[in-house]
């Protein structure tokens, strides 16, 4: 007879989800799903707004990310004006995404996820979070705080806030880079390098004590997805569609953004509020694909700019052809954070993120507008139709954790498949599985809220609904 | 004839006859909380912030439409206006859909500083949740009946500043709302001359530009009273 264990919720991610795992009669693992369990319903309110209000209402999906939305909006919104924005508005919504990029990153690694292999998987899960890790490394741990600040900062610096800023507007920027703000960022460089250095060194030695988790946290052949530069190189804000395949080669190129629905489909899943994007000309579920920096990282050729570059190298040789362990997100998310950094030190130098030229005008020129934006967590779709008064009849939103949600299922399947014999709940397995999901880093904002006390409970469910084993954690 | 002696909130102040209480009270230097009062457009008592308790009556009045008495006695500030105030605020935040964070006057609208200087930190009525739409038909001006507080102050200057009458109200009670024409598209209206002098007169972020964002509805409302002055008293005062 088949059992289901149920952890619900999952704790240390950005949102609220549950886990089941499902286990037949023989005590293996048959399967397991990741679910989200509440619904934002933000496409459906948005019908009747105009689209010029979106990048102030979408952001407010997420507090973690309001940047990718603010970002996809807008862009949704030139689209709709059908306008080339001015190049220092394209620049600086540039920096403010790469602001971004190193706040959520430095969040994930250091406050969400290096509990775990820093403190030890077996170590006592309430001391295992941020607090045990200011505990037992203040250094360490301070840092990453002050990281997270600095992009944190440069949010502020341009939007005037750190959370939600209505900086970013269909046509361009609202305001320029100040002199004051360019100083204010110029000063974090130094410190914001020396930091991403500490947490690189930290994981390559993780990866030398970690060889069983990299081997089975999310390490199977899927596609890999994201925004491409022109020249191959990595892209975060720009640029067209590309898959490639787990062993690197390019099975599609060049795809506008906007023409998105020619290569993803979208898959409803049951008891989950999360869709499940699929790469439409293989179908669900072979056309399952990942997203984020893993995926940035596989698919592009060069970072652009020298450390990262570095970095990029040795991380390519983690795999053959693309790195498939979903364990080495963290390696990619550090790589980010530092060819962020170097491209935040080169637009410091520029002087055209000063100009006061920033804000194209213009009526409703296209009833259809899709504007899509490297997100932290993969890449971000807003997809708004209008009608002729700029009033939005249609919203779609294809958020980055959903085009993971097929891969996390497996994740969770392959790591359970492990560490769950019989009807033993153990704390060790149990965190490893709800590690497997923080391997993505998944936002579940962009769809749910974080609600209540983050507890844990974990049911394991015989055929008649009887409880084999029960589990509580607070 | 000749001015009126008055008593406000203690102070003894004097008011040219037939003026109201709240111009007798901002000439004198006192504030008195007003929504749909707006300079240059006669009164009509809408709101109900500016209300006051004067000696003699247990009734309130509305200081911007009761004229000034020899030896009124007038108090403007009291537990009970507070009490009045505070609610009158929370009602208007409750009939309609007011969301600040995300809305174009966000930081620049006469509500939202009211709740604020009334100290409103949340509303202790049920929000009612409306299904109010949106007139986005006109070629650069929208109108939002969820941020409508019903002031009519753009009626107002509609007819009586412009002079093209095109702003109207339809309907009663709760289903009152700002209409164009005879409930036509505002993009329709024959009468509407685009002056946008409705969006200047607008107190919260139910009138705006097309296109504004969030906090983006900054208006001079002074330039109603400027023309006004300026038509009345051939005064061209700025």
């Amino acid at each position: 007879m088949s059992k289901r264990i149920v952890i619900d919720p999952v704790t240390r991610i950005e949102g609220h989800a549950k886990i089941s795992v499902f286990v037949d009669d023989a005590g293996n693992v048959s399967g397991a799903e990741f679910h989200v369990v509440e619904f934002r319903g933000f496409e459906k309110f948005c019908e009747g707004r105009p689209y010029s209000e979106m990048p102030g209402i979408t952001p407010r999906i997420c507090g973690i990310c309001p940047v990718s939305h603010l970002l996809a909006s807008a862009k949704a919104g030139d689209a709709i004006m059908a306008v080339s924005i001015p190049p220092a508005a394209d620049k600086l919504r540039r920096l403010m995404n790469l602001g971004q990029i190193v706040q959520s990153h430095a969040l994930s690694f250091f406050h969400l996820s290096a509990p775990d292999f820093l403190l030890g998987w077996d170590s006592p899960p309430a001391a295992r979070n941020v607090f045990g890790l200011i505990k037992s490394n203040a250094d360490l741990a301070r840092a990453g705080i002050r990281l997270r600040q600095f992009g944190q900062e440069i949010i502020e610096v341009l939007g005037g806030k750190k959370i939600h800023p209505a900086w970013a507007v269909p046509g361009g920027v609202r305001s320029a880079l100040t002199p004051e703000g360019r100083a204010k960022i110029r000063a974090w460089l130094p410190e914001a390098y020396a930091t991403t250095r500490v947490a690189l060194d930290l994981f390559k030695k993780v990866l030398t004590t970690h060889e069983r988790e990299t081997q089975l946290y999310g390490n199977f052949p899927t596609l890999f997805m994201g925004l491409i530069a022109a020249d191959g190189g990595w892209e975060h804000h720009g640029g067209k569609l590309r898959f490639t395949d787990s062993s690197g080669s390019i099975i599609a190129d060049h795809i506008d953004p906007k023409d998105y629905r020619s290569v993803i489909g979208e898959a409803v899943q049951e008891n989950s509020y999360l869709k499940s994007p699929y790469y439409k000309p293989l179908g669900n579920p072979e056309g399952i694909y990942r997203v984020g920096p893993l995926a940035r990282l596989n698919i592009c050729s060069h970072m652009g700019v020298p450390q990262a570059d570095a970095e990029l190298k040795l991380f390519k040789t983690l795999g053959h052809g693309a790195v498939t362990s979903s364990f080495l997100f963290h390696y990619a998310r550090l790589i980010e954070i530092l060819a962020a950094i170097e491209f935040i030190e080169r637009a410091c130098d520029d002087p055209e993120l000063s100009s006061d030229e920033l804000r194209a005008n213009a009526g409703i020129n296209s009833l259809h507008g899709v504007g899509a934006s490297e997100a932290p967590r993969g890449t971000l779709f807003h997809d708004y139709t209008v009608d002729r008064d700029g009033m939005l009849k249609k919203v779609n939103l294809i958020v980055a954790t959903g085009q993971n949600n097929l891969a996390m299922n497996q994740t969770v399947a392959q790591i359970a498949r492990h560490f769950v014999k019989g009807d033993a709940i153990t704390e060790p397995m149990l965190n490893r599985i709800e590690h497997g999901i923080r391997c993505y880093d998944p936002c579940l904002s962009c769809s749910t809220h974080a609600a209540g006390r983050m507890a844990l409970h974990v049911k394991l469910i015989g055929p008649g609904g009887e409880i084999l084993n029960e589990v509580f954690r607070d | 004839m000749g001015a009126k002696t008055l008593i406000i909130d203690g102070q003894t102040v004097s008011a040219e006859n037939h003026v109201t209480i709240l111009q007798a009270a901002t000439d004198n230097g006192i504030t008195i909380p007003t929504l749909c009062h707006l300079d240059g457009v006669y009164d009509v008592g809408a709101c109900r912030l500016c209300l006051v308790e004067v000696k003699g009556s247990t009734k309130l009045f509305s200081a911007c439409t009761t004229r000034v008495y020899e030896g009124m006695e007038v108090t403007t500030q009291s537990e009970r206006l507070k009490k009045y105030r505070r609610m009158t605020i929370e009602l208007l935040f409750a009939e309609r859909n007011h969301v600040c964070a995300v809305c174009v006057a966000n930081g620049h609208c006469e509500l939202q500083a009211l709740a604020t200087s009334l100290g409103m930190d949340h509303v202790r009525y049920d929000y009612c949740f409306p299904k109010w739409g949106m007139d986005l038909t006109h070629p650069f001006l929208g109108m939002d009946d969820n941020r409508c507080i019903l002031c009519t102050r753009c009626v107002r200057a509609c007819w009586h500043i412009e002079g093209a009458g095109t702003k109207n109200v339809a309907g009663r009670g709760s289903k009152s709302h700002i209409i164009s024409d005879l409930n036509e598209p505002w993009g329709d209206s024959e009468t509407c001359t685009s002056c946008a002098k409705c969006l200047l007169s607008c107190p919260t972020g139910a009138l705006f530009h097309k296109g504004d964002t969030v906090g983006e509805s900054e208006r001079d409302r002074s330039k109603l009273g400027y023309i006004v002055n300026a038509r009345e008293k051939q005064q061209w005062i700025v």
